[in-house]
């Protein structure tokens, strides 16, 4: 059956679009927090993507960790620039032209990478839609639990999820120790009027 | 239900655009309506337990059109906004919010069975809510600074303070049902609880009893109710994060704010309350399930709906009454709830619910037995033939609680 509009391509090219266009948007705009704004819009365009794609635990992921975690850039941006009204961040030409050139490199670099995949392009729709969709929830799980399902000769990701799991602690653990509240030693408080 | 329309043989780009249109519809319809119910609910319960009658006239007997009055009167108001504002992220901040608590109901089954009532089935469905409706603090925050008043900049910093309190607990509450199911995906946690009321995880165990009601506690603070209402704190911050907010963009945040109290509300009727399934199972009384028919299964899925939604109306108008009956507690102490209470009370009950599940994995009276196996067969089942010969890995670490607890390959 012929089939005018293919639902998958319309989105893909929607949600591409809508993360590529608020990505420049972060670089253009000269304010923090409409900046921070124009993050979370593209940053969310990407979880569109892998939703897409069928990977809906790194999807949810991406919102809870990248969308929610921009939070806090958004809040530091507000409580820097709230107490003149509107302040605006100006780039020296200097820096947009070496900022330019980097930005044109990264992405030659990757898309000559991208098109180097000879499975990444050419498929047809039906091809596509014979690939199945698999769960892929479980799988990261066992695999980060030190089990691969996909290739079972070949070890998990244990010892390295152990070892990140670890650093965050040690991390939150002097964020806490330097964050808490200082008990004055020589009668010497501080105050807050300064 | 994209599959549905295939079936009857229509062009498949228009069987997935009538049915994502049908599911819009009905979810725009049922946060709508929510609001509608909600606002009219909120102006009676807050009369009756201040001993007054609350709306009377408009519509007859029990003043059940005042909402509708209210929707005029918001629509006729000046659309207005303060000179020094930033006009783009002032006029889209409500539209965040909206869009945040709204795109929650996405994920959220209201039946069950082998056709589920959902409008986007996720594998991590507890998750992705988690996420999404963490993101209706974006538009508070964005409110409280376009509008440049001081008034809604509090609002907005008493906000992240509070966000960065609730969620850790409130994960931690909603870890435990998915421990108990051996799955993110809402339908499967809400389907494990059929039966009658005895089967629900609220009556798993003593840990899963007392952790409800610190996620109803998590769960209220998250959707900006009093006592956690600090953030518009009307006697101190004038109107708080919408303080300079008119009309019908005002409209929006509350829409939004009645939006994500149903859907916390559901959420929490399908991880401990179980979900569609009733006090008494009538539709399995009935035979209305998928074994004796497709529409049978659909009338049966219909009575779990009308019980789920009952289910998530109770819940709200239970947040009604913690508001009109609690004073609002300061920013230190919310705080100290969520952190010094709510965190360790849910970190022990957590590891309370994961003993009592290795000790009695089939509950005390061995009634789940069937139901837990046939999950993790089908967790394995996928997992061992790919697997083959050095597979030893994989099928040690099977008969673990935990295994369980990362989510279910579905096998369909």
């Amino acid at each position: 059956m012929e089939d005018p509009i293919y639902w998958p391509s319309f989105f893909f090219l929607l949600f591409s679009a809508i993360a590529c266009a608020f990505a420049v948007a972060v670089v253009v705009t000269p304010n923090v927090v409409r900046m921070a704004f124009y993050l979370v819009l593209s940053l969310a365009a990407t979880a569109g993507l892998f939703f897409l794609a069928g990977a809906d635990f790194v999807g949810a992921m991406q919102i809870m960790i990248y969308v929610g975690g921009t939070l806090v850039l958004l809040i530091f941006g507000v409580m820097l620039t709230s107490q003149d009204r509107f302040i605006s961040m100006k780039t020296s030409n200097f820096e947009l032209g070496m900022a330019t050139g980097v930005g044109v490199c990264l992405f030659i670099l990757l898309a000559v990478a991208a098109r180097s995949i000879p499975e990444w392009h050419g498929l047809t729709a039906q091809q596509v839609a014979e690939i199945p969709l698999e769960p892929t929830a479980a799988p990261l799980g066992m695999g980060l639990l030190g089990a691969r399902v996909d290739s079972p000769d070949r070890s998990g990701y244990l010892l390295i999820f152990e070892i990140i799991s670890v650093h965050l602690l040690v991390v939150l653990v002097g964020a806490a120790y330097l964050a808490r509240a200082r008990r004055s030693r020589s009668g010497f408080s501080l105050t807050s009027d300064g | 239900m994209a599959d549905f329309f295939i079936s009857i043989q229509i062009w498949p780009w228009l069987a997935y655009l009538a049915a994502a249109l049908i599911q819009i519809t009905l979810i725009v319809t049922l946060v709508a309506a929510g609001s509608l119910l909600f606002i009219w609910l909120e102006r009676k319960v807050s009369g009756r337990i201040q001993d007054r009658l609350g709306p009377t006239r408009v519509g007859g007997k029990f003043g059940w059109l005042q909402t509708l009055a209210d929707g005029l009167k918001l629509l006729t108001k000046e659309d207005l906004m303060p000179e020094g504002a930033d006009e783009f992220l002032f006029k889209i901040a409500p539209y965040v919010s909206f869009c945040a608590s709204l795109s929650a109901f996405m994920a959220i089954p209201f039946a069950g069975g082998e056709h589920p009532f959902v409008a986007l089935h996720l594998n991590v469905a507890v998750f992705f809510i988690l996420a999404v409706l963490g993101l209706e603090v974006f538009g508070v925050i964005l409110a409280g600074y376009s509008s440049a008043s001081k008034w809604s900049l509090f609002g907005a910093m008493r906000e992240a303070a509070q966000v960065v309190s609730y969620e850790v607990p409130l994960g931690m509450c909603a870890v435990v049902p998915v421990l108990l199911a051996g799955s993110m995906d809402l339908v499967v946690i809400g389907d494990r609880q059929a039966g009658s009321f005895l089967n629900w995880y609220i009556f798993h165990d003593p840990f899963t009893f007392v952790i409800f009601w610190v996620y109803f506690t998590c769960a209220t603070a998250s959707v900006n109710r009093a006592p956690f209402d600090l953030a518009e704190a009307e006697s101190e911050l004038v109107a708080g994060f919408h303080t300079e907010y008119s009309g019908l963009r005002w409209s929006f945040f509350f829409m939004a704010e009645y939006g994500s109290m149903l859907a916390v509300s559901l959420l929490a009727s399908i991880l401990f309350l179980g979900g569609w399934h009733g006090p008494i199972p009538v539709a399995s009384f009935l035979g209305l399930t998928f074994d004796h028919g497709f529409w049978y299964g659909v009338a049966g899925n219909v009575l779990g709906t009308a019980n789920i939604i009952v289910k998530g109306i109770i819940g709200v108008t239970v947040m009604m009454w913690v508001r009109w009956t609690f004073p609002r507690l300061r920013i230190d102490q919310v705080i100290t709830t969520c952190l010094k209470y709510c965190v360790p009370i849910a970190a022990v009950m957590f590891l309370g619910a994961t003993f009592w599940q290795y000790k009695w994995p089939n509950g005390i009276t061995g009634g789940q037995s069937a139901r837990t196996y046939s999950v993790r067969e089908q967790w394995s089942a996928p997992a061992v033939p790919a697997a083959a010969k050095p597979a030893e890995k994989a099928v040690k670490i099977e008969p673990q609680p935990l295994t369980t607890a990362m989510g279910i390959a579905r096998t369909e």
